[in-house]
C-alpha cells in the first residue's frame, strides 16, 4: 500500500508541536538459519506527533527511520528481561507488539502516559467533550438573563465567584475562533462553538460597571441584591452584543 | 521509511468518517482521471480500486491544504510540494463542499487546536481548567504557547 512517505517524513521532522521525544531502546528479534532467534535492542530517537511514533536512527537524523501509526492500540507494562520496558500492542492479535525500553522509571512512565492517550479518537473525546462544557456554560451564561427570580445552586455558584477576573483581551478572534499555525490555508470549522458574550471590558472603556466598583461584596448575605447586580450587567452586556449583532460584527 | 503497513491497513477496514466513489488523479506525470473508492479514516485518507478490498493507498492529512479547484473539484496537496495536487472530482457542487469541510477537518493538529481553543474559552467563562478531570492540564501538547518546541 501507498502511502505519502516523503510528507510524512516531512511531518516528523518540521516544528510542528512535538507531544513527547526521547531515546528509547526498540526490541528487535533477529531470525537465524536454524529457526532459533535472539534479541537484541537499538537504540533510537523517538518523536511521538499526535497518533504517529516516529524514530530515527540518530536524534540528529534528518529523515525518520520508521513510524508506528497509533491507532487500535493498548500500551502496556511488560514483562521482559529488560527493566522499565513496555509494549505497544495492536488490537489486530497476528501483529506483532513493539517492545520498548526507556532509561528509567520516569521515563517509561511519562512515555506510558503520553502514549495511551495518542490516538485520534481520544483526541476526538476530549473535544467533543469540551465543546459541550462550552456550550453549557454559554447556556446557563444566558439562563441567568432570563429569570433573575429562580435560584439554582448551579448559576450562585457562577454568580459568586467574583473571582472572575475582568479579562484584557483583545477582541481578537479569527474565524473558528483559533489563529492558523503553518498551514497557508484558513481552515473552515466544523460546528462554530455558540456565539459567546462579549468580555468584560476594564472600566475605562465600559458603560457596565466594573468589577471592582461593585455596590456588594462577595462576603455578602443579601443574595438576592447580588443576583440583581449581576442580572443588570448581563443584560447590559447582552443588549451590547445584540447590537454588535445587528451592526455585522461577528 | 518503515511502517506497520499491517495496521494502516486494518485502519483502512475500520468505519469512515466519510466514503464516497469519486473520480481520483494522482500527481502523477500522465496520470487520469480514476474512479475511486475514497475512504476517510481519522486523519487518514485511503484510496480503493473499486472491486478491491485492499486501499491501492494512503495519504496522511497532516499539513495538507484542501483547495477547491474547477467546479465539482477540489485538491489535496502537502505544505512542502503544493504544485504536487491529488485531485478529485465529485457527482456535484454539494459534495465537493462537504468533502472539503470534512478533510479541512480531519487532522490531528485541527483537533488540538480546537482543544486548546475551548479550553481557553472555558477558563475564561468559569475560571476553571476543564482539562483538570481528565489529569492532562499539564501535558505540553494542550498548552497556548506550545506551538512550537
Amino acid at each position: 500500500m501507498k502511502l505519502n512517505e516523503r510528507s510524512v517524513a516531512h511531518y516528523a521532522t518540521c516544528d510542528s508541536p512535538t507531544d513527547h521525544a526521547g531515546f528509547l531502546r526498540k526490541r528487535v528479534e533477529r531470525h537465524h538459519h536454524h529457526g532459533h532467534h535472539g534479541t537484541s535492542y537499538q537504540r533510537r530517537w523517538f518523536v511521538l506527533k499526535g497518533n504517529l511514533l516516529f524514530y530515527f536512527e540518530e536524534r540528529e537524523s534528518r529523515e525518520p527511520m520508521g513510524l508506528v501509526v497509533l491507532e487500535g492500540c493498548t500500551v502496556e507494562l511488560c514483562e521482559a528481561a529488560e527493566e522499565f520496558a513496555f509494549a505497544i500492542r495492536f488490537d489486530d492479535a497476528g501483529a506483532k507488539a513493539y517492545v520498548l525500553v526507556a532509561d528509567g522509571q520516569a521515563a517509561m512512565e511519562a512515555w506510558v502516559k503520553a502514549l495511551s492517550r495518542a490516538s485520534f479518537d481520544y483526541m476526538r473525546l476530549v473535544v467533543r467533550e469540551l465543546e459541550k462544557q462550552l456550550e453549557e456554560a454559554c447556556t446557563s451564561l444566558a439562563a441567568c438573563r432570563k429569570s433573575p427570580r429562580r435560584s439554582s445552586s448551579g448559576r450562585r455558584r457562577h454568580l459568586s465567584n467574583p473571582a472572575l477576573p475582568p479579562v484584557q483581551e483583545k477582541q481578537h478572534v479569527l474565524e473558528n475562533g483559533y489563529s492558523t499555525w503553518g498551514s497557508p490555508d484558513r481552515e473552515g470549522g466544523h460546528t462554530k462553538p455558540p456565539p459567546l458574550p462579549p468580555r468584560r471590558r476594564s472600566a475605562a472603556g465600559s458603560s457596565v460597571p466594573a468589577l471592582q466598583e461593585s455596590p456588594v461584596s462577595p462576603e455578602t448575605t443579601c443574595f438576592a441584591k447580588l443576583h440583581h447586580w449581576y442580572g443588570q450587567e448581563i443584560a447590559a452586556l447582552r443588549q451590547e452584543w445584540q447590537e454588535r449583532q445587528k451592526r455585522g460584527h461577528p | 521509511m518503515r511502517y506497520n503497513e499491517r495496521e494502516l491497513l486494518s485502519l483502512s477496514r475500520q468505519p469512515a468518517e466519510k466514503a464516497a466513489e469519486i473520480l481520483m488523479r494522482v500527481p502523477k506525470k500522465g496520470s487520469v482521471l480514476k474512479k475511486r473508492l475514497v475512504k476517510l479514516v481519522v486523519n487518514f485518507l485511503f484510496y480503493f480500486r473499486t472491486d478491491e478490498a485492499e486501499p491501492i493507498g494512503a495519504l496522511l492529512l497532516e499539513h495538507c491544504r484542501i483547495t477547491k479547484e474547477e467546479e465539482n473539484v477540489f485538491s489535496i496537496s502537502f505544505i512542502e510540494e503544493p504544485e504536487r495536487k491529488y485531485c478529485f472530482e465529485c457527482d456535484s457542487e454539494e459534495q465537493c463542499q462537504e468533502w472539503i469541510e470534512a478533510l479541512k477537518r480531519a487532522s490531528y493538529e485541527f483537533m488540538r487546536r480546537s482543544l486548546i481553543f475551548y479550553r481557553n474559552e472555558i477558563q475564561k467563562m468559569t475560571g476553571k481548567d476543564p482539562l483538570e478531570q481528565f489529569g492532562i492540564s499539564e501535558e505540553a501538547r494542550f498548552q497556548l504557547a506550545s506551538r512550537k518546541q
